[in-house]
């Protein structure tokens, strides 16, 4: 149980010493070695794995997440770091503001990594709950009325969602208990997948509706991300890249813990149709509202529900194939996702706006952080060397083999996507410079990091990982 | 099972929907508050039932978080909030009482239809409990579509989640139920404290959350 019982212990006890720490520097250093720290306790579980208990589990499939995760949130507090101290100067924030914001961060990363361990669902329902609290206090922290509308916003839709979410865990309850019997033991993943075939089906059905619709908000599902734009445009940029990277993945595993649940039972009704009509709808959706964006944040939230439309639907094809490319492009998608956001936030800061009328010339102005936002862009349109490219070629080849019609579609969407991107692109990174052109202080070694993990896994991804891979996405049937 | 035990749990369930339906029509906010102070006795009543008759204790606390903080601690700062914000005599309904009602209704028949067939294998207690614990859920969200002002979202929201409740009550031996409601609990008090705090009077001079919408940054 150590390396589990680490991954949540480390976040948990750094927020408590975060909350009573005075000093901005002190405490951003600490975030900083904590989120380490987390990471390299979760790598340790790729070797060894505790065995699963009644509460909290480990397998081939959440490990992926755990590491993800916790990488993410490692880089993104060293980029939070250096952008938070330019927030202080600027009077953006107050020193009150950050100690509560660091608190927050790891009590945040606590409640994903809970999320993403939990072997109940229930308590995977309250771990996501928490960690949507978290979020809402952080996009809500420079108290701008448009901060406090995007915050309501987002607390609101939000908590409609996981009440949505938690009514279809009853649901799912209730279909266990005749069979596996009254108790804690009728949450339990591990034994629910076992007993799955034997479940009331109909009642199973309506579950899933609601656990679609609930986790499936917050996922950013196309008719329910309404949150989604507001609440990335107004929270601190770390904040935006955690939201994308990483909170919209928990959710995505959520939902597919269910999804299997489902898939185990035969006379379930499939739930691959579904998810692939969200997805679509998200994708297509997205893909043209990019064009009429005028907030740089906005633009790439907006990519964001792209990308999300793009993984459900590839999960929601399922097979060998569809789940290794959803699985592979939910990776890319975090950490591309995360580096874009990276230089998004120097570059709203250097220009003092987030408006896309203000900021140009990014290239000839600020030459590493425009050619740093140009490679992210690239690669999250799916140009050719980058990983993207590969998750979208394996999606769009695959639904070719299955459904041609589909495929046109999110062929369709991917390219309205990719015009929308570039055009956008161009205008800030190239042509003349428009807006303040002040020195940036910026850390740039967590967005080159992931861009160039991004550009390896495109170029040449390692066997083992293909195995890996390979082999969740079996499990996912 | 059947009998004495079964007519009350129904009796307390069926309440809960019509009080649900009560606070579609009221206009005015104090007597929406009101309302959902009694929503909320009525919920403990029905739980402190369930608790009685599946032997299941702790289901007395969520019991107590109900009667405790839903019926008197979340109106009493909620009819503070209003009065300290002045908008007692107002309550913006986007449609009609009208076709509020029918909607409701349609809603309630519209659980009854998904429910019932979908539950033909659990018993009966559980069975029905759920079915109108999803209409009261469902009656929530039209609440909380069909007004502006966010004191009355945060009555929507509420009676959604004792809707909730109620199903997860009403599920025999349903582990985890108390923590439910705790963070639930605390989910409602971010919110009032939210509106306490960001002071949405203050800062947008009224809480109707469709004047929050002209400070998105893309309408400008």
């Amino acid at each position: 149980m150590s390396a589990v019982a680490f991954v949540l212990a480390i976040p948990l006890v750094a927020a408590a010493i975060l909350a009573a720490l005075p000093g901005y520097r002190l405490s951003a250093g600490i975030n900083v070695a904590a989120s380490l720290l987390s990471f390299l306790c979760a790598l340790s579980l790729l070797v060894a794995r505790p065995v699963a208990g009644p509460y909290l589990m480990i397998d081939d499939l959440n490990v992926v997440f755990i590491v993800l995760n916790t990488f993410v949130g490692f880089t993104a507090s060293a980029f939070s770091a250096s952008y938070i101290a330019h927030e202080l100067e600027t009077g953006r924030l107050t020193p009150r503001h950050l100690r509560f914001y660091h608190a927050m961060y790891q009590l945040m990363m606590f409640g994903m990594n809970l999320a993403l361990v939990a072997n109940n669902i229930g308590l995977m329902w309250v771990a996501v709950e928490l960690a949507t609290l978290t979020t809402v206090v952080m996009v809500g922290i420079y108290r701008t009325s448009a901060a406090i509308e995007a915050a309501w916003k987002y607390f609101i839709l939000g908590s409609v969602g996981i009440a949505l979410a938690l009514f279809g865990t009853i649901l799912v309850y209730l279909a266990a208990r005749p069979v596996v019997g009254a108790g804690t033991d009728s949450m339990v993943w591990t034994i629910l997948i076992t007993q799955a075939k034997n479940f009331d089906p109909s009642l199973l059905n309506v579950a899933f509706v609601f656990l679609l619709l609930g986790y499936g908000t917050k996922v950013g599902l196309a008719p329910l991300h309404a949150w989604l734009p507001d609440a990335h445009a107004e929270g601190p940029t770390p904040i935006s890249a955690v939201l994308s990277g990483l909170l919209l993945n928990v959710a995505l595993y959520a939902l597919l813990r269910f999804k299997m649940l489902l898939a185990a039972n035969p006379d379930a009704l499939a739930p691959g149709p579904l998810m692939m009509t969200l997805g679509l709808a998200s994708l297509l959706f997205a893909g043209f509202m990019l064009y009429r964006r005028r907030d740089i944040k906005r633009l790439f939230a907006y990519s964001s529900i792209e990308h999300m439309g793009i993984i459900v639907f590839a999960f929601g094809m399922a097979g060998p194939i569809g789940n290794f490319a959803g699985l592979l492009q939910m990776t890319m998608h975090s950490l591309t996702k995360s580096a874009i956001f990276y230089s998004v936030g120097h570059v709203a800061q250097v220009k003092g706006s987030q408006r896309l009328s203000d900021i140009g010339g990014l290239t000839t102005s600020h030459p590493v952080l425009g050619w740093g936002l140009v490679a992210g862009v690239a690669a999250i349109a799916g140009l050719p060397p980058s990983g993207v490219f590969m998750s979208e070629f394996l999606i769009v080849s695959s639904t070719f083999a299955r459904q041609p019609y589909l495929a046109t579609l999110v062929a369709l969407g991917l390219l309205v996507a990719f015009g929308a991107l570039l055009v956008q692109v161009s205008r800030m990174a190239f042509g003349e410079v428009r807006g303040k052109v002040g020195p940036v202080q910026a850390s740039y070694i967590p967005m080159f990091a992931h861009l160039a993990i991004v550009l390896i896994a495109g170029i040449y991804l390692p066997g083992p990982l293909v195995r890996w891979f390979q082999h969740v996405a079996a499990l996912l049937g | 099972m059947h009998g004495f035990a079964f007519d009350l749990a129904h009796m307390l369930a069926g309440l809960l929907v019509l009080v649900s339906l009560a606070m579609l029509y009221q206009d005015r906010l104090y007597s929406l508050i009101n309302t959902l102070a009694l929503h909320a006795v009525v919920l403990a009543l029905s739980v402190a039932w369930q608790a009685h008759i599946q032997d299941a204790p702790h289901l007395y606390i969520t019991a107590m978080i109900a009667i405790g903080f839903k019926a008197v601690a979340v109106p009493i700062a909620l009819r503070r909030m209003v009065f300290k914000l002045g908008i007692h005599r107002e309550i913006e309904a986007v449609v009609g009482v009208g076709i509020t009602m029918l909607a409701g209704i349609g809603l309630i028949a519209l659980s009854l239809v998904v429910m019932l067939p979908a539950t033909t294998h659990a018993e009966p207690l559980a069975r029905e409990d759920i079915a109108l614990a999803l209409s009261v859920v469902l009656i929530g969200l039209l609440m909380m579509v069909t007004r502006r002002n966010a004191v009355s979202q945060v009555a929507g929201f509420m009676s959604l989640e004792n809707g909730i409740v109620l199903a997860a009550t009403g599920a025999q031996g349903m582990p985890l139920v108390v923590e439910f409601s705790v963070a639930f609990s605390i989910l409602i008090a971010f919110i009032v404290i939210g509106i306490f705090l960001f002071r949405i009077r203050e800062r947008f001079d009224t809480v109707d959350s469709q004047a929050l919408d002209r400070f998105r940054g893309e309408r400008r």
